[in-house]
């Protein structure tokens, strides 16, 4: 049995087509995925976040729990409401997730994948219990990323009582206010918010929201905005059998200071000196493609110095050509040619250093 | 949001629809039906014209953001023209899938074989309309 969100009754309402998201019933599209992608890169659009899961994090040694828990290093958030980015691998160096992770005033936030959830408790209970800390998931919250260039006026506008604290914001901090959580995040390459809430509030704010002039946009415009922005997706990018290394996320790992234990830690340290010496590794990199069709995940890629698989492929609707993440040799260098097997012929594609697309602007050469 | 099956028209199981034209010439292109689930069209390759292709042959591919398709010949013939508009305007695959975003013309090898394809009602049923 499918799962639904607090907001399920407003994407009907806003005539959101439903799919199957992970066990949940979420909207892919509310009529047009392009004119939504845009409303975000232009304006500013909401989505439905709410099968993420946030987990509360309680306990003298949680900042310890989290050293040995995630690839980055929570030491470095020096202020409350100051978040980071960061895989948690598994012994053999795989991605178990991404996640998200706020320093709060109880101690920490950490918001991960809906599809993950039930395998990243399962994951982290021993690692709590060994550290003697509490985890409290918060499925009594819904969730609603706010996103665009006028996301954060708009968001106010929508919530007058947290404009304050909203204009207050850095960017990557999150800070609550009652049961409600604003954090400056997103999935987009835009500015904008992603903003927890009691699910009973949810209908009201998401309302509101459209009364501030947001539009609804649904997982499809999700997937175009992330890939143009360059970030990764699980289930894409990585997996329990990808390392972090292969799939772009070496700026998540703190390897300093060199005495931090975190799980997987040896693994990737060993892959990582494998890299240093041209060892046969695949790396991440971008592709943009002009020529017929559209680049797809899964295709085959062939380099000169080996074959590498395109992770994430779309057409970009801020770009108007296809755009793909892909997973190639190490000795693929941004700039070259490398061959696509687009339906059973080879094209020539470009390497580029990613991010395509930042604050409505694109970014690579 | 209810699908559109116009009832001057014919359909095949795999999503095209048939108008047969005051010259014999049968125009396919792809249902309302077909182009909502695709969502937002951004390729389309269509035949060459002059082409001879069998029933149920590979005609062509529709992509949309999300997914790939292939676009086969409903019946069998020889492709008189294409739509060279969905070139640039693809959007009109979605706009209008009954009109302006027409795929190809196909003369019929056998018009009998027009005979056994569905009206808007049996179509209707097969996509639980």
């Amino acid at each position: 049995m499918a799962q639904r969100t607090p907001l399920f009754d407003a994407h009907l309402a806003a005539n959101g087509k439903i799919v199957d998201f992970a066990g949940w019933e979420m909207p892919i599209n509310y009529g047009s995925q392009i004119k939504e992608h845009e409303a975000v890169r232009g304006d500013a659009g909401m989505f439905d976040v709410s099968h993420m899961t946030a987990v509360d994090v309680r306990g003298e040694r949680a900042t310890e729990f989290f050293q040995k828990l995630i690839g980055n290093d929570v030491a470095k958030l020096g202020f409350e409401g100051k978040a980071l980015y960061s895989g948690m691998l598994n012994e053999a160096g795989g991605v178990i997730d991404d996640l998200i992770v706020y320093k709060t005033s109880w101690g920490y936030r950490v918001v991960v994948n809906a599809g993950t959830t039930d395998k990243d408790l399962a994951w982290m209970a021993p690692i709590a219990e060994s550290f003697h800390v509490e985890l409290t998931p918060r499925r009594d919250l819904a969730m609603i990323a706010v996103q665009g260039p006028n996301a954060i006026a708009k968001a106010q506008a929508a919530r007058p009582a947290a404009a304050e604290l909203i204009a207050g914001l850095q960017v990557f901090q999150g800070l609550p206010m009652g049961d409600w959580f604003f954090a400056r995040t997103g999935y987009t390459g835009e500015d904008g918010l992603e903003i927890s809430m009691p699910a009973a509030e949810a209908i009201p704010f998401w309302n509101a929201l459209i009364a501030a002039g947001v539009a609804p946009a649904g997982l499809g415009a999700r997937d175009t905005l992330r890939l143009e922005a360059g970030m990764n997706l699980y289930g894409n990018e990585m997996d329990d059998n990808t390392s972090p290394l292969a799939a772009g996320m070496g700026w998540t790992i703190a390897w300093e200071p060199a005495s931090r234990d975190f799980v997987g830690r040896s693994v990737v340290e060993k892959e990582k000196a494998a890299r240093a010496a041209g060892g046969a590794l695949l790396k991440q990199v971008g592709l943009v493609y002009e020529g017929k069709g559209v680049l797809r995940g899964h295709m085959k890629v062939v380099a000169e110095s080996g074959e590498g698989e395109i992770t994430s492929g779309t057409f970009s609707p801020s770009l108007q050509v296809s755009i793909a993440m892909a997973r190639v040799p190490l000795a693929v260098k941004v700039g070259d040619t490398v061959q696509v097997d687009v339906r059973g012929t080879l094209q020539p594609a470009r390497v580029v250093k990613m991010p395509f697309v930042r604050n409505g602007k694109k970014v690579y050469e | 949001m209810s699908t559109h099956i116009p009832s001057d028209l014919k359909y095949v199981a795999s999503h095209e629809w048939l108008r047969v034209e005051a010259d014999g010439s049968v125009t396919v292109g792809i249902t309302d039906h077909a182009q909502s689930l695709l969502g937002d069209v951004v390729f389309v390759e269509v035949p060459k014209v002059g082409a001879q292709l069998a029933a149920d042959e590979q005609a062509g591919v529709v992509e949309s953001v999300k997914s790939a398709s292939d676009v086969y010949a409903p019946i069998a013939g020889e492709i008189l023209a294409v739509n060279e508009s969905l070139a640039d305007a693809t959007e009109s695959v979605n706009t209008d899938p009954y009109g302006a975003g027409w795929f190809f013309k196909i003369k019929p090898a056998n018009p009998a074989d027009l005979d056994g394809l569905m009206d808007a009602a049996a179509y209707g049923k097969e996509i639980g309309a």
